[in-house]
Parts: C-alpha cells; structure tokens; sequence
C-alpha cells in the first residue's frame, strides 16, 4: 500500500480528502503543520507528499527546501497543494523542486487524484 | 546602553522613512501619488515660497525683525498644513492596504473550506462512499452549483483586491492580442457552440504587439469573451453572432468584441462599470453572477494605460472596446 503525507492545517479538508485518498486504497499519514509534517516525512517515508504552503509553525516553502535538502527526503515527489495563484509562488515552488503545483479552487477531486496516481508512478 | 539602543532605533527608522522609493512601494502607490514624496515636494515649495516672502519683506518692510518674524510665522504655519496634509495622505494610503490585505487574507481563507466540500460533494455524487438515490443527487448537485458560485465570487473578490493593490501590474512585456484572443476563443468553443454562437475574429495585417502585463490582458479579454457568449441570443432559429476585431489606431491597438444580444438598457448603462452592478434584463437571464467582471475588466485596462468603452440597444445587441498604447 503507497504512503501519502498529506501536510494541510485545515482540518475540514483533511478529513474529507483524506477520507477520499484511503478509500482509494492509500496509506495517509496527516500533519497540521510544517514542523510535524517535516518530522513525519523523515519518520513516515512517504511515497509522496501533498504540501500546503501557508501553513503553521514553518511555511510550506521552507518544507519544501528542507525536504529537498535533506538527504533521507530529497527524493520523496512532492505535489503543493494550494490556493495561492500567483505565478512568483509557482515557480518558486517548482525551483525549489515540486514535481507539480495545484491550485485547489481550480481543480476537481477527479484531477487531483489523477495527478496523485502520476505522480506514484500509477498511470 | 538602552539609550544608545533606542537612538540607533530611532535613527534607522528615520533613515526608513527618508527612503521614499521603500516607501511608496509599501503603498504600492507611484511616486507622485506617495504621501512622503508630496512631504519633500512640499519642502520645496515652503522654501520657495519663504524665500519669496523673505524678498518682498526687504522690499516692502523696513524692520528687519518684522520680516523675520513674518517668515517665521508663516515657516510654522506651511510646516503645520504639509504635515497635517501628508499625515492623513499616509493614513488613508495605509488604511487601503490593510484593506486590501484584509480581503486578501479572508478570501484565501474562505477557498480552503470551500474545496473540501467540493471534494467531499464530488466524492459523494461520483457513488465513492454508497449509492446515491435521485433525490439525494439532486441536492448535491444543488450544494455543488452553490458551492462553485461561492468559489467564482472568491475568485473575483480576489481578483478585484490584486487590481486595486496594483502588484500585479509590474511585470510587463511584448504580446500579441491576436495570439491571446485566438487561444481563449479556442478554449471557450465547447461553451459558444453549445450555446448556439459563432464566434469569429477579425485582424489587420501585421498587428504590432503590446507592451503589457500578459495575465491581466488575458482576464480581460476572457471576461468580454465569457459575457459576450451569456448574454448573445440566438434569435428565430438562427445562431447567435460575436465578432471580434482587432486594428491599429496610431499609437494605439484596438480590441472590439460585438455581439447581437440581449443589449444594456439606457437606464442602466451608466452604471455598467461599477462594482456589483448588474442590470435587471442580464438578472432575469442569469441569475447568478458576482457583478465585479466588468468592474474588473476597466480597472485592468485603466492600470494598463488605455481605454475602454461600449456601445449598447436594449434588444439588439453590444460593443465592447478597449484600447491599450501600444509602448
């Protein structure tokens, strides 16, 4: 069974995406902030991290250059997960090495779970 | 110790202040509109017209410390307008970003909320968690058309705070409206086709490209488009018409988008262009909508340096224009 961290501090969205990825047949692991999401990649070893940016205790970007620079994460594929659309804030994310930015309020539950199944190696 | 601290506090928020390009970049305000570059321009001004009074004094006065102390007064009286005036020019200025980072903040929040229950609405009706009877669907459907009405309004409200902030507008570069006009019209054929609408464009010849900020030409150009095709009807059987053209006008490129629709009533048409204004004909055909599209539309072209207008008869149809120069 895949692993997926799913690192978002709302918990509404948490649950029920949540609820959708394990119904699907996924193993999710869940943080509500930054720094849990930090340790419980390196615990958990996902096979894929879906990371929200505005987030508690630690920022979703500097997450994500952790995890990258980090030598136990940095291979990790790390999908943000967002509703920040401003073009600086998708390509700082895609430099620092997410394999894919979404923007929640534009894509459908059918779109996510498809770039999630590519993203493993599924599809 | 503490006093040398809070001086060198003090001295590098004096130094902040004098920095007037930081400062007016805080405000996302141009320079001239900055309240700390209309305190410096008043200095220059009080100098002027100190110096000036000063003059007239040696000419008119005998007295010297007469003069003098007309100068004073009025050095006092200047210094206490410009700073009264710069104060509240600051004030107001700092009152509209906070509001606009209010917006911002509440509708980034708001977008969290809403997608989980759209996930969770597109979970249930897709029969992932049991089967769904009509009935049940129904309302589902329901909560999902409310629950995208909500996100368009976000959507717009956010847009409408990044227009009026003016950070987006800083990044401009060489594009063709043509070029933009052709790939949306390609992306919005599924709509005017099933709404009944042929959508054409016209260009000149060797159009010149734009100096401007691509993503918010693009939002325009996507509203006219998006309303054009609501609100042409399709009359006695024959499809409805939008035409879009583009030419040359001197230093200028002109975009024109027509269609033979329902028309803005005479009463209403001065109102079109403000924010959450929508007219009553547009309400009954459609009854949703945020009313901030055309709002958002001449903000942008506004921002951009250019121009936009129509031309409307109630039944028979629109004319929307924008023009942008084209340096």
């Amino acid at each position: 069974m895949k692993k997926i961290l799913f690192v978002e501090d709302e918990v509404a969205l948490q649950k029920a995406f949540g609820t959708i990825l394990k119904d699907k047949g996924y193993d999710v692991v869940s943080a509500l902030d930054g720094e849990t999401g930090l340790k419980l990649a390196k615990e958990e070893k996902p096979n894929l991290i879906l990371l929200d940016l505005i987030l508690p205790k630690i920022h979703g970007f500097e997450v994500l250059k952790k995890l990258k620079e980090e030598k136990e994460t940095q291979e990790i594929p790390v999908i943000v997960l967002t509703n920040l659309e401003d073009m600086e804030n998708v390509g700082k994310a895609l430099e620092l090495g997410a394999m894919a930015y979404l923007i929640k309020a534009q894509y459908g539950l059918e779109e996510v779970l498809e770039k999630i199944k590519k993203a493993l190696g599924e599809i | 110790m503490i006093y040398g601290i809070i001086n060198l506090m003090i001295f590098k928020t004096t130094l902040q202040d004098l920095n007037i390009s930081a400062q007016c970049k805080k405000y996302n305000l141009s320079l001239w509109q900055c309240p700390h570059f209309f305190f410096v321009l008043m200095g220059i001004v009080m100098a002027g017209v100190i110096s000036a009074v000063y003059g007239i004094g040696l000419h008119f006065l005998n007295d010297p410390q007469v003069i003098a102390l007309v100068v004073l007064f009025l050095t006092a009286a200047l210094f206490i307008i410009t700073f009264v005036i710069t104060k509240s020019f600051e004030k107001t200025a700092e009152a509209n970003r906070l509001k606009s980072e209010f917006v911002s903040i509440v509708t980034h929040q708001l977008r969290s909320p809403l997608t989980s229950l759209s996930w969770a609405i597109e979970a249930l009706i897709s029969g992932e968690f049991g089967e769904v009877d009509k009935k049940q669907l129904e309302y589902l459907k329901i909560l999902k058309e409310n629950n995208s009405r909500m996100g368009e309004l976000i959507k717009d409200l956010i847009t409408v705070t990044k227009v009026e902030d003016g950070s987006q507008f800083k990044n401009k570069e060489k594009v063709s409206l043509e070029k933009i006009t052709k790939d949306l019209i390609f992306r919005f054929q599924p709509f005017s086709q099933a709404s009944g609408i042929d959508l054409k464009i016209k260009a000149d010849e060797k159009l010149p490209e734009v100096l401007t900020v691509i993503n918010q030409i693009k939002i325009v150009i996507e509203s006219l488009i998006d309303n054009a095709i609501r609100y042409a009807k399709p009359k006695e059987g024959k499809k409805g018409l939008i035409e879009i053209t583009i030419v040359k006008k001197e230093k200028n490129i002109q975009f024109k988008i027509g269609d033979n629709g329902v028309g803005i009533p005479k009463e209403d048409q001065k109102y079109i262009f403000q924010k959450f204004f929508r007219s009553q004909n547009v309400k009954e055909m459609q009854p949703y909508g945020s009313g901030l599209g055309l709002f958002i539309t001449k903000s942008i072209i506004t921002r951009l340096g250019g121009k936009i207008g129509f031309k409307s008869e109630e039944g028979k149809g629109t004319t929307f224009w924008f023009i942008l120069p084209i340096k």
